[in-house]
C-alpha cells in the first residue's frame, strides 16, 4: 500500500525534470496531484467504513442510473406510448419506481451524512453539491410529472403555474407548454443532475470518506494499522 | 391502545391516514416509513466483517 | 509545517480542513473494498427491486380530460365559464402577468413584485381566444359574433352580468332552466360554443392556435382551471393544495414525498389564506433549502450530531477497539 508521501514523490519527481509547459500538462498534473488513480479507483477503505449507512449513496447511483436507462426508452418512443402499449406502462411503471428508490435512498443517504456529521475537515463542498443534487432532482422529477399526458399532468401544470408566475419566470418556464418541459425534463436537468453528483463523487473521492466523531491519534486503528485491520 | 394514526379517509378505494388536519395518502405513509425504518436498520444491524489485507 | 502554531482550539465538527484526523488522508488500518463490485451488486439489486414493484403495482395513469368531456359532463359549469371569460371576469381574465395586466393582482412580497417585473409575456384575451375566436372560425359563424363586436362595453358587460345571475339562478344549475331576459347574443353565442366543445371541435381550435403544429397548451389549460369541473375532479383525487395535494399520487401509489416541506406550508395558518401564499411559500422553501446547503457553517445545528450521538451506533466498531 503506497503512503500519501510516496505518491507525491512520484509525481513532484517528473516536475522537477521537466516542468509543464502546456496547459494539458499542467492540468494533468493538477489533476493527478488531486485524484491519482489510486485513490479514484482504491482497493481499500479505511477500517471505519464498516456500516451499512454507507450503502445508501451507491444505491442512490445505481437508481439513477434506472431512471436514466427506463427515460431513455419512454422519451424514444414519445410521450403517448405508455397509453397506448402495454410495454409502455410497464416502462413507465420502471421509471416511476425508480425514481422512487431513487429519492429514498438519496434521503436515507442524506440523514446517515448528517448524523455523521460529513462536512468535517474540509469537506464542506462534498455536503452543499449533495444538498443542491437533491434540489436539482426534485426540479427534474418535478417536469417529468408534467410530461405524463394525463389528467395529472393537467392539473399540476395548472396548479404550479401560480409558484412560478408569482417567482416572475412563468413565461420562461411554462409549465403548460409540453415541448418546453420536455427539453428540460430530457435534456438540461438530467445533465445537470449528472453534472452536479459526478462531482459530488470525485469530491468524496478526493477527501476520503471522513473519519468517526472524535477520533483521536492515539485509536489502535491509526497507532497499529496493520494489527488492527480487519 | 389510541391508534396515533387513524384511517383518515377511505375515497373509492384510495385510503389516506392521519388525524386532524394532517392526513397522508398510503402510499407516500408506506414510502416514508419505509426510509426510516431502513435507516434504523443500517444503523443497528452488524456489518460483516471484511478480508484481511496481507 | 510552521514551527509555532496560535493555540487555538480546533471546533470537531467543523467544516474547515483543520490539523485534525478528518482534515488529512486516512493513514490507519484499511479493509478490502472492491467499488466496481459493489457497485454491480448495486445496480442488480435495484433492477429488481424496480421490476418487482413496477410488475406488483404498476401506475396510475388518469385519463386526461378535456373540453369535450367538460361539456358534456358539466354543461351548465362550462357555460358559466365561457360566459365569464367573454366578461372579462374569469380568474384568467383577472390573473396579471404573464397573462395579462389587471391592476393589483400580482403577488407581491412588500414592495418586490417579480409577476409584474416577468411582464405579460403569454398575452391571452380571454374573450377573443376562448369564445370570440374559436366561434369566428366555424364556416358560418353565428350572428351574435358581429352582434356582439358592435355592441359598447357597458351594454357587454350588462348582458354577461344578466346572463351569469340567471344562469346561477336555474333551478338545478340547467341551462334549460335559465329564465328569460335580455342577454343580446350571449346565450346564442354560449349554445354554439357548447355544442362546438361536446362535439370536440373547439378542442382542436383552442389548441392549435390556428397552428399546423402546437405543443403550447396553455390557452386550453387555462380554461379548463377556470371552471370547477377540473377543480373538483382534483378535489375527489385529494390533489387540491389544501389537501397535500402537492404531493399526493392518484390511488394509493407514492406520490413526491419529497415535496413534504413545501406543501406543509399550504395546510397551515397563516399561509393557507394569503393571497400571495405562492411567492411566500416559494420563498421560505428556498431560505429554508438554502439553510440545509449551509448546515455546516451554522452554529448550533452543525453541532447536533455530537450531541445526539447516533454516531456512536454508526461507528461502534471504532470505538470499541480504541
Amino acid at each position: 500500500m503506497s503512503t500519501p508521501t510516496k505518491e507525491r514523490a512520484a509525481e513532484s519527481g517528473p516536475d522537477e525534470v521537466e516542468p509543464f509547459s502546456t496547459w494539458t500538462g499542467r492540468a494533468r498534473r493538477w489533476m493527478l496531484k488531486k485524484l491519482p488513480p489510486d485513490k479514484l479507483l482504491p482497493e481499500s477503505q479505511p477500517s471505519y467504513v464498516a456500516s451499512w449507512i454507507y450503502v445508501f449513496g451507491m444505491g442512490a447511483i445505481a437508481s439513477l442510473a434506472v431512471v436514466i436507462a427506463s427515460g431513455l426508452v419512454l422519451s424514444l418512443n414519445g410521450p403517448s406510448w405508455w397509453h397506448l402499449s402495454s410495454l409502455g406502462h410497464f416502462v413507465n411503471s420502471t421509471h416511476l419506481w425508480s425514481v422512487e428508490f431513487f429519492f429514498l435512498f438519496m434521503v436515507v443517504h442524506l440523514w446517515g451524512k448528517f448524523w455523521m456529521a460529513s462536512w468535517r475537515g474540509g469537506r464542506v463542498l462534498t455536503w452543499i453539491t449533495g444538498v443542491f443534487s437533491f434540489a436539482v432532482s426534485i426540479a427534474a422529477a418535478f417536469t417529468g410529472y408534467l410530461l405524463q399526458t394525463n389528467f395529472e399532468s393537467q392539473w399540476i401544470a395548472f396548479e404550479a403555474k401560480d409558484a412560478l408566475n408569482a417567482a416572475g419566470i412563468g413565461a420562461w418556464f411554462n409549465v403548460a407548454n409540453l415541448g418546453q418541459m420536455f427539453t428540460w425534463h430530457i435534456v438540461l436537468l438530467p445533465l445537470g443532475v449528472g453534472a452536479i453528483v459526478a462531482f459530488h463523487v470525485i469530491l468524496v473521492r478526493m477527501h476520503g470518506v471522513v473519519s468517526p466523531i472524535d477520533a483521536a491519534e492515539s485509536d489502535s486503528q491509526l497507532v497499529n494499522p496493520k494489527e488492527a485491520s480487519e | 391502545m389510541v391508534p396515533l394514526l387513524a384511517l383518515a379517509a377511505q375515497d373509492g378505494g384510495t385510503v389516506y391516514l392521519g388525524w386532524g388536519a394532517f392526513t397522508i395518502q398510503l402510499g407516500n405513509f408506506i414510502v416514508i416509513a419505509a426510509m426510516v425504518v431502513l435507516f434504523v436498520l443500517a444503523l443497528v444491524l452488524p456489518f460483516p466483517k471484511g478480508r484481511k489485507r496481507s | 509545517m510552521t514551527a509555532t502554531k496560535p493555540a487555538r482550539r480546533e471546533n470537531p465538527m467543523s467544516w474547515r480542513t483543520g490539523t485534525g484526523i478528518a482534515g488529512r488522508p486516512w493513514t490507519g488500518a484499511v479493509r478490502e473494498y472492491d467499488l466496481f463490485k459493489e457497485l454491480t451488486i448495486g445496480l442488480v439489486a435495484v433492477i429488481l427491486l424496480v421490476l418487482a414493484a413496477s410488475a406488483l403495482f404498476g401506475s396510475p395513469d388518469d385519463k386526461a380530460v378535456s373540453l369535450k368531456s367538460w361539456a358534456v359532463a358539466q354543461p351548465s359549469d362550462f357555460v358559466a365559464t365561457a360566459t365569464a371569460e367573454l366578461a372579462g371576469t374569469s380568474d384568467t381574465a383577472g390573473y396579471g402577468p404573464p397573462y395579462n395586466s389587471t391592476p393589483g393582482a400580482t403577488q407581491t412580497l412588500g414592495p418586490i413584485d417579480l409577476q409584474t417585473l416577468a411582464g405579460v409575456k403569454l398575452p391571452i384575451d380571454t374573450a377573443q381566444a376562448f369564445v370570440l375566436g374559436p366561434l369566428s372560425s366555424l364556416p358560418t359563424p353565428p350572428s351574435g359574433v358581429a352582434t356582439w363586436k358592435a355592441a359598447s362595453a357597458d351594454q357587454r358587460t350588462a348582458w354577461t352580468d344578466a346572463y351569469a345571475k340567471a344562469l346561477d339562478k336555474a333551478k338545478n344549475h340547467d341551462l334549460a332552466n335559465v329564465a328569460s331576459g335580455d342577454y343580446g347574443p350571449v346565450p346564442a353565442m354560449m349554445r354554439t360554443l357548447l355544442t362546438m366543445a361536446k362535439q370536440g371541435s373547439l378542442d382542436s381550435v383552442i389548441s392549435a392556435q390556428g397552428k399546423f403544429y402546437n405543443l403550447d397548451y396553455t390557452p386550453a389549460i387555462l380554461f379548463m382551471g377556470d371552471g370547477a369541473y377540473l377543480n373538483d375532479l382534483a378535489a375527489g383525487l385529494h390533489l387540491s393544495g389544501d389537501q397535500w395535494g402537492m404531493m399526493n399520487e392518484t390511488g394509493n401509489y407514492p406520490g413526491q414525498s419529497w415535496l413534504w416541506l413545501f406543501s406543509f406550508f399550504y395546510q397551515i395558518e397563516p399561509f393557507a389564506s394569503l393571497p400571495n401564499a405562492d411567492i411566500v411559500v416559494v420563498v421560505l422553501v428556498a431560505i429554508l433549502t438554502l439553510a440545509l446547503m449551509l448546515v455546516p457553517f451554522i452554529p448550533g445545528l452543525r453541532a447536533i450530531p455530537r450531541v445526539i450521538p447516533l454516531h456512536r451506533l454508526i461507528w461502534r466498531d471504532y470505538y470499541r477497539r480504541r
